[in-house]
């Protein structure tokens, strides 16, 4: 085994044995890999619905209903992705005290900051992705919907079947994208005291004084997820593509 | 109405705050603007030898370039800015021993370099697309003209490259008066470091909500001059 004196006169650890030895901080990274993957998985599903609904919202709601979706997405993508953070964060752990204050006095709830998380993210992700979603939507002409219903097809089905197929092809490059960001914006949780794979490697890193390594593995993980994901993209529109040359 | 607005609003947002922590404020967001004014700038030229680099017909500068990309897009920020922050820190020896330990002990001067380094990666993005969406057919028919490389480039490509860039490289400039806000978290008095300092103070709620406000004017602001720019230098595609 290696061991080097460093310039404090501590015996160097060789980086191997620090991420895979029997004491080392691969796990706890591994842990913090999983916590960010789930966070991204779980805030999609409600992100890109969200995202949907402010969309379909924006091009058929009334007009205070329109007002407001727009304020809601200018506020959302004009400010950092930290702030929006830090005031859903805040603000529901705000509503929780209130609330429970006036419920039962005395009882103090702590806001889960990988719920908070999950929430934050997924007002983010609705604000950003309501763009590409209003795009597709205009992208699918309208004599589709009009030959469904000359077909007799129920809103809902038209959606469902011929309306939702079509725009998938194209909001996906978009969504991709939206995907990327999600990603390297959870390690914004880290902040808020969630062990995320960032936080994983500050914790390594503040216990063995080596930031380069531990930094620089989290960082090598979360490449790989993005590359994967590009590569996940990259089949999934060659799949939504065919038929269309 | 206007009353229980003003009323409403009076009840979230503290006045008195602003009065006590406006100039903390006011003095965040200059040091944003300037973050955010030099490594934008300094990203624009890092950008360009880049993505020369990833137009090249060079297999390892072309992989040099692509890994320097793809590392910057594919790892979030703030564990860039740790890398450079923390990192630099384990590396003090060798830093002080070419002297640029002074440098590097500064969180400022930590936070303009991730920033440049970051935005050059997208920014040589930016302008890979705009230079090859110039039609291929125009820099022969320049070349059947006799004109040299330079010339080529400079009245050719870039006009034309430029106004494809312009509303992408604005997307970039508001995306990174975002992503400064990262600045905070590694104790840099920003608008965002000086809004988590009066939140720690007082635990007033509408402190983010100010701050929130001054970052929409900035992009807001951004977004109109873009437009203007855009609408101004590209007068001659419009039919009048």
């Amino acid at each position: 085994m290696w061991k080097l004196l460093r310039h404090d006169g501590r015996a160097e650890v060789s980086w191997f044995s620090l991420l895979f030895g029997p004491d080392g901080w691969g796990g706890l990274l591994l842990e913090g890999a999983v916590v960010t993957i789930l966070l991204a998985v779980i805030t999609v599903p409600f992100g890109f619905a969200g995202g949907l609904a402010v969309a379909v919202m924006k091009l058929s709601g009334r007009r205070p209903v329109r007002a407001l979706c727009e304020a809601y997405t200018t506020f959302f993508r004009g400010i950092p992705d930290l702030l929006s953070l830090f005031i859903v964060y805040f603000g529901l752990q705000a509503l929780i005290d209130r609330i429970g204050g006036a419920l039962s006095p005395g009882v103090h709830l702590q806001l889960n900051a990988f719920a908070a998380g999950v929430i934050a993210l997924s007002i983010i992700v609705s604000a950003y992705s309501s763009e590409v979603w209003i795009s597709a939507l205009q992208a699918v002409p309208r004599g589709q919907r009009e030959a469904a219903r000359a077909l007799g097809l129920s809103p809902r089905v038209t959606f469902a079947v011929v309306i939702l197929p079509q725009m998938l092809r194209i909001a996906l490059p978009g969504l991709g994208n939206i995907w990327m960001v999600l990603l390297k914006d959870t390690s914004l949780i880290s902040t808020l005291a969630a062990m995320d794979l960032l936080r994983a490697a500050s914790e390594a890193s503040r216990n063995t004084t080596r930031p380069l390594l531990f930094y620089g593995a989290a960082a090598a993980v979360y490449l790989a997820i993005s590359i994967v994901s590009g590569i996940v993209q990259a089949g999934m529109e060659r799949r939504l593509d065919r038929g269309h040359a | 109405m206007l009353d229980t607005v003003s009323a409403w609003l009076a009840g979230i947002l503290d006045i008195d705050l602003l009065r006590t922590y406006g100039w903390r404020l006011i003095e965040g967001l200059k040091v944003t603007l300037q973050i955010v004014g030099i490594s934008s700038s300094l990203g624009f030229l890092l950008a360009y030898p880049i993505c020369r680099a990833r137009m090249s017909r060079h297999a390892v500068l072309v992989n040099a370039a692509l890994g320097y990309i793809t590392f910057f897009r594919g790892t979030p920020l703030l564990c860039q800015l740790y890398l450079v922050y923390y990192g630099a820190g384990e590396i003090r020896a060798a830093l002080t021993s070419i002297g640029l330990w002074t440098l590097f002990r500064e969180a400022y001067f930590c936070c303009v370099l991730t920033f440049t380094l970051n935005t050059a990666a997208y920014q040589a993005e930016i302008m890979r697309g705009a230079i090859a969406s110039v039609a291929k057919v125009q820099i022969e028919a320049a070349t059947a003209l006799g004109l040299r490389r330079y010339r080529i480039e400079r009245h050719i490509i870039w006009p034309q490259a430029l106004l494809v860039a312009l509303r992408p490289l604005g997307n970039e400039l508001i995306g990174l008066i975002k992503a400064s806000a990262l600045a905070a978290i590694v104790t840099l008095l920003d608008l965002m470091g000086q809004t988590r300092f009066v939140f720690a103070r007082t635990f007033d709620f509408s402190v983010y909500l100010y701050a929130a406000v001054m970052y929409l004017m900035l992009t807001e602001a951004i977004r109109r001059v873009w437009d203007r720019l855009e609408r101004s230098l590209g007068r001659h595609l419009r039919p009048s």
